[in-house]
C-alpha cells in the first residue's frame, strides 16, 4: 500500500527535560539527511511526535530507511483519505485485506480532534468497524488485544488510517552525544563498535589506516564500503585515512619483533587523538574486545593506552565473537569485514607478538624514534572523504558498467 | 524472414556493442591482482549479480560455462562423479535434448543405470510415473523445461512437488529454451537445484551460457586447472561473452512479458490457419502448455527438407524439427516419443519465433503456406 504520511514516536527523548528540544532538533536533521534522495518528502519535529509527510514518494523505500534511524521507538504510516465516511470505509477495507489472515481478529480506534466532524467516535468507531467485518469475510472483533488496531483520525485535513506500529532503531538520534573518532580496521569488530556508538548518540568520524604498497587500493574500499554501510543510519559520515607506511616501516626497521605491534598500536592512538582533537572530537571508539587477539590483552590495551588521556571506549570489549557477528550481521558489515585484503593491522603482525606488553619498554623502545616527525607527516597525508547513504567504493560503482550491462 | 530462432538467434546490435567494448577497454583477466585485473573482475562480478537477479536466484548460484552443452554435461556428469557412491541411477524423459540424452547414454557404459520417462501425446513426462521410477540409489533427475521440438512446457512445478519427498536427489532443468518465454516463474521454483542457459537463444554470442546450481548442492567440476569459478569450472573468464550475455539477458527478461504474448499471437495466426489444411497435422499445442515460440507441423506426403528448402526460396527460413539433427535425416525422437508414425515424422518442420517476428510475416508466412500447399497438392495426386 502506497502510504501519504508517517507518524513517528520518539524513543528515550521523552525523558531528557530540558535538553528535548536539541534531541527532536537533531532528530528531525537526522531524518532529513537519511532522506536526502527524497526530495519531495517534508519532515515536521513537533515536540510529541515527528510527521513525515511523504507527498508521492515510494513509501516502503521511506520506511525502510526509517527502521534505520536512531531515537525513534516506532512509527506509524497512514493513508491519508477525504473526510468523507464511505471513503474511509473503503481504504479501511483495502488495508485490513492486505494484512488479514484467515481467523484474525482486529478493532477499530477512532479519535477525533476536530470535534465538529458531524460523527462522534462511537458512532465512526461502529460505522467503520461494522463495514470492515460485513466486507472481510473470515475477520472477527476483538476488544482486548486484536491482531490489528485500525486507527482512525479524524483531523482538520483529512481522515487518517492507520493500522501498524513498525519498530524503530530505538537508541538516540546520532549527534546528541556529541562528537568521536573510531578506529575502523575492516575486521569485524569495529564497524560493530561504530553501530553501537552511533546508537547512543555519538556522531562518528572513521579513522582508517592504511599503508600502500603493503595494503591494496582494495582493502581502502572494503574500508569505504564498510562506512557506507553504516551512514543509512545517520546519512553520511566523514571517513580519514591516514597514511601509516613510513610508520610501519620505520617502527618494523626499529624495533623488536615483539613490540612491533604494541608500538604501531600507539601510533595510531596517537594519530587519532591529534584528529580528534583537531576536528572536535570528544573520544575514541574501537572495536577491541577482550583477549580475542594479541593486542587485545589488559597488559596490552593499557600499554597502549599509555599515549593518551582522551576516553578509548570499547563497545564490544566484553562481547564473545559470537555475540559481534551477530550483529555484524544484522547491520549487514559481517560478509564485506570477512572479504580477505590484507589491512594495515595483519601486514606487519609479528609472528610472535607480545601478549603481556610493559608500558615502559615500548616507552623505551619508542625513544628511539622520530616520533613527533612521523606522526606530523603522516597527519599531513590525511585525506577525508564524505560518505553518503548509497555510495559505492567496492565495485567500480554500478554507474561504472551500466553501459556494458 | 527468419523462423528458425530455435536453433540460433540473431545477435542484439547493442550487445555486440558491449562485446566489442569489452574486448577492447577491459581485456585484464579477472584473476590479475592489479588493476586492470581487479577493473575486469568487477565487472565480471557485476554480470553474475545482474544474471542472478534476472533469473530471481544469488549471485554466487551462478556459473558461468561455454553453453547449454557444457551446462548439461556438467549438471549430469557432475552429480554422476561427486554422488556415485550414493547411487549410480539417473532419471530423464525420452524427449530431452541430445546434449542430455546422449551425456546419460555415455553414463549408462560407465555403469550407470538410466530411466527414460516415456511421454504423452503432448510430449510431457507424468508425475505418476516418475514417482514409480524413483529408486533408493536415484542420484538425479533430469528433465527439460521447454522441448525445443515441439515447444510443450513439463510440469516442472509438479515434478518439483514430487521431488519434495526425495530431499536428496538433484533436480535438474534444462532451460535453454525457456529463457524469455514467460516461463520465469516456473523457472524460480525452489525445489530447481541445477539449471542450464545458453547465451545463443536469445540473442547473446555463442561459445557462452551458464548453470545455476542452488547453495550447498555439489556437483564435481568437470574442468580442473586454474580454479576459476570457484573452482568449479577452470579456464580464463570468457568475459567479453559473459558481459555480453548479461546485458542480452537483460534485454530480454525486461520485456519478456510483452515479447512472449506477441510471439503466441504470432503463433496462434499460423496455427489457425495451418489447422485448416486437411493434409496438414499440426505437433504442438496453441494452449498454455506449450511454449509461445514453437510450433511443429507436417504436411503429409512430403519430406521435412522439401518443405524447408521450398520455404528457403521464398526468403523464410524454418528448420526441420532440430538444427541438431537435421543434417543427419534421423527421425525426430521427440515426435518418435510422442507416438507419431515415422512416416509422418519425416515431414514434421518447425517454425520457431522471437521477438523480432511480426504479425506482418506470419502473414506473409500463411501466403507462401497456401502457395506450397497447393503446389504439393498437385504433385502428390
Amino acid at each position: 500500500m502506497q502510504y501519504t504520511e508517517i507518524m513517528v514516536r520518539y524513543g528515550e527523548l521523552s525523558t531528557k527535560g530540558k535538553n528535548r528540544r536539541n534531541f527532536i532538533d537533531r532528530l528531525g536533521f537526522n531524518v532529513r539527511s537519511a532522506m536526502h534522495d527524497f526530495p519531495k518528502l517534508v519532515v515536521k519535529a513537533h515536540r510529541d511526535r515527528m510527521h513525515i509527510y511523504l507527498n508521492g514518494e515510494d513509501s516502503d523505500k521511506v520506511i525502510e530507511r526509517l527502521k534505520q534511524v536512531f531515537g525513534i521507538q516506532n512509527f506509524s504510516p497512514s493513508v491519508r483519505v477525504e473526510r468523507d465516511v464511505e471513503a474511509v470505509k473503503e481504504k479501511a477495507v483495502e488495508m485490513i485485506n492486505e494484512k488479514f489472515f484467515d481467523g484474525m481478529t482486529f478493532k477499530v480506534n477512532t479519535r477525533r480532534s476536530d470535534h465538529h466532524f458531524v460523527y462522534d467516535t462511537n458512532e465512526l468507531n461502529e460505522m467503520i468497524g461494522g463495514y470492515v467485518l460485513q466486507n472481510v469475510p473470515g475477520l472477527k472483533v476483538k476488544m482486548k488485544n486484536p491482531d490489528i488496531t485500525l486507527r482512525v483520525e479524524v483531523r482538520c485535513d483529512g481522515i487518517y488510517l492507520s493500522h501498524e506500529k513498525i519498530q524503530g532503531a530505538g537508541g538516540l538520534p546520532v549527534g546528541t552525544a556529541g562528537r568521536a573518532m573510531l578506529m575502523l580496521s575492516g575486521g569485524i569488530d569495529s564497524p560493530v563498535a561504530g553501530y553501537l556508538a552511533m546508537k547512543r548518540g555519538v556522531d562518528i568520524e572513521m579513522v582508517h589506516f592504511f599503508s600502500p604498497p603493503y595494503t591494496s587500493e582494495q582493502a581502502l574500499n572494503k574500508a569505504k564500503e564498510l562506512t557506507a554501510k553504516l551512514t543509512p543510519y545517520v546519512g553520511r559520515i566523514q571517513f580519514i585515512e591516514v597514511p601509516f607506511t613510513e610508520i610501519q616501516e620505520t617502527v618494523k626497521h626499529d624495533v623488536p619483533s615483539g613490540y612491533l605491534m604494541t608500538i604501531q598500536r600507539r601510533f595510531m592512538l596517537r594519530l587519532t587523538e591529534a584528529l580528534a582533537k583537531k576536528r572536535g572530537g570528544l573520544a575514541i571508539f574501537n572495536g577491541e574486545a577482550l583477549g580475542q587477539v594479541a593486542s587485545q590483552t589488559l597488559e596490552s590495551m593499557a600499554a597502549i593506552n599509555d599515549v593518551t588521556t582522551m576516553p578509548v571506549l570499547r563497545p564490544v570489549v566484553s562481547m564473545d565473537k559470537n555475540e559481534i557477528i551477530k550483529i555484524a550481521q544484522k547491520i549487514d558489515t559481517f560478509d564485506l569485514s570477512i572479504m580477505p585484503f590484507e589491512d594495515c593491522c595483519t601486514v606487519f603482525a609479528p609472528p610472535a607478538p607480545k601478549t603481556k606488553p610493559k608500558i615502559d619498554r615500548a616507552r623505551y623502545y619508542e625513544s628511539r624514534l622520530d616520533v613527533d616527525g612521523l606522526i606530523q607527516r603522516a597527519l599531513d597525508g590525511v585525506k577525508v572523504t564524505n560518505i553518503q547513504i548509497g555510495d559505492s567504493f567496492l565495485n567500480d560503482s554500478e554507474q561504472a558498467f551500466s553501459e556494458l550491462l | 524472414m527468419y523462423f528458425d530462432n530455435s536453433a540460433t538467434t540473431k545477435i542484439d546490435p547493442q550487445v555486440l556493442q558491449t562485446y566489442q567494448t569489452v574486448c577492447e577497454k577491459v581485456w585484464g583477466n579477472p584473476s590479475s591482482l592489479h588493476n586492470l585485473g581487479e577493473h575486469a573482475f568487477n565487472l565480471l562480478e557485476q554480470a553474475r549479480k545482474q544474471v542472478a537477479d534476472l533469473i530471481g536466484r544469488k549471485q554466487d548460484e551462478i556459473f558461468f560455462t561455454s553453453g547449454g552443452t557444457e551446462s548439461d554435461n556438467w549438471a549430469i556428469k557432475g552429480t554422476a562423479i561427486e554422488k556415485h557412491i550414493y547411487g549410480k541411477h539417473l532419471i530423464t524423459s525420452s524427449v530431452e535434448h541430445p546434449a542430455v540424452i546422449n551425456t546419460m547414454r555415455q553414463l549408462e557404459k560407465l555403469g550407470f543405470e538410466v530411466t527414460y520417462l516415456p511421454v504423452d501425446k503432448e510430449g510431457r513426462v507424468s508425475c505418476e510415473d516418475l514417482r514409480k521410477s524413483i529408486r533408493k540409489d536415484t542420484i538425479l533427475v533430469s528433465i527439460m523445461a521447454v522441448n525445443n521440438e515441439v515447444g510443450s512446457i513439463q510440469p516442472i512445478d509438479e515434478i518439483a512437488e514430487v521431488l519434495k519427498d526425495y530431499p536428496k536427489i538433484h533436480f535438474h532443468v534444462d532451460a535453454v529454451q525457456a529463457v524469455g518465454k514467460g516461463l520465469g516463474k516456473m523457472l524460480k521454483n525452489e525445489r530447481i537445484d541445477l539449471m542450464s542457459f545458453s547465451g545463443h537463444k536469445f540473442h547473446a554470442p555463442r561459445g557462452i551460457g551458464f548453470m545455476y546450481k542452488k547453495e550447498g548442492r555439489m556437483i564435481a567440476p568437470l574442468l580442473t586447472g586454474g580454479g576459476q569459478e570457484k573452482n568449479l569450472r577452470s579456464g580464463t573468464e570468457n568475459l567479453p561473452a559473459i558481459a555480453a550475455m548479461a546485458k542480452a539477458l537483460r534485454l530480454v527478461v525486461e520485456n519478456e512479458d510483452e515479447y512472449s504474448k506477441r510471439q503466441q499471437k504470432i503463433k496462434e495466426k499460423i496455427y489457425d490457419h495451418v489447422e485448416k489444411f486437411d493434409k496438414a497435422v499440426i505437433f504442438s499445442g496453441r494452449d498454455k502448455n506449450f511454449a509461445p515460440h514453437v510450433l511443429c507441423f507436417a504436411i503429409k506426403g512430403v519430406r521435412g527438407e522439401t518443405i524447408v528448402h521450398a520455404f528457403e526460396d521464398n526468403d523464410i527460413y524454418i528448420s526441420t524439427t532440430s538444427a541438431c539433427s537435421s543434417k543427419k535425416h534421423t527421425v525426430s525422437s521427440t515426435l518418435r516419443s510422442i507416438g507419431i508414425d515415422d512416416g509422418i515424422a519425416t515431414s514434421a518442420v518447425r517454425v520457431s519465433l522471437d521477438e523480432n517476428n511480426t504479425l506482418e510475416e506470419a502473414e506473409e508466412f500463411n501466403n507462401v503456406f497456401d502457395e506450397l500447399y497447393e503446389k504439393f497438392r498437385m504433385i502428390n495426386s
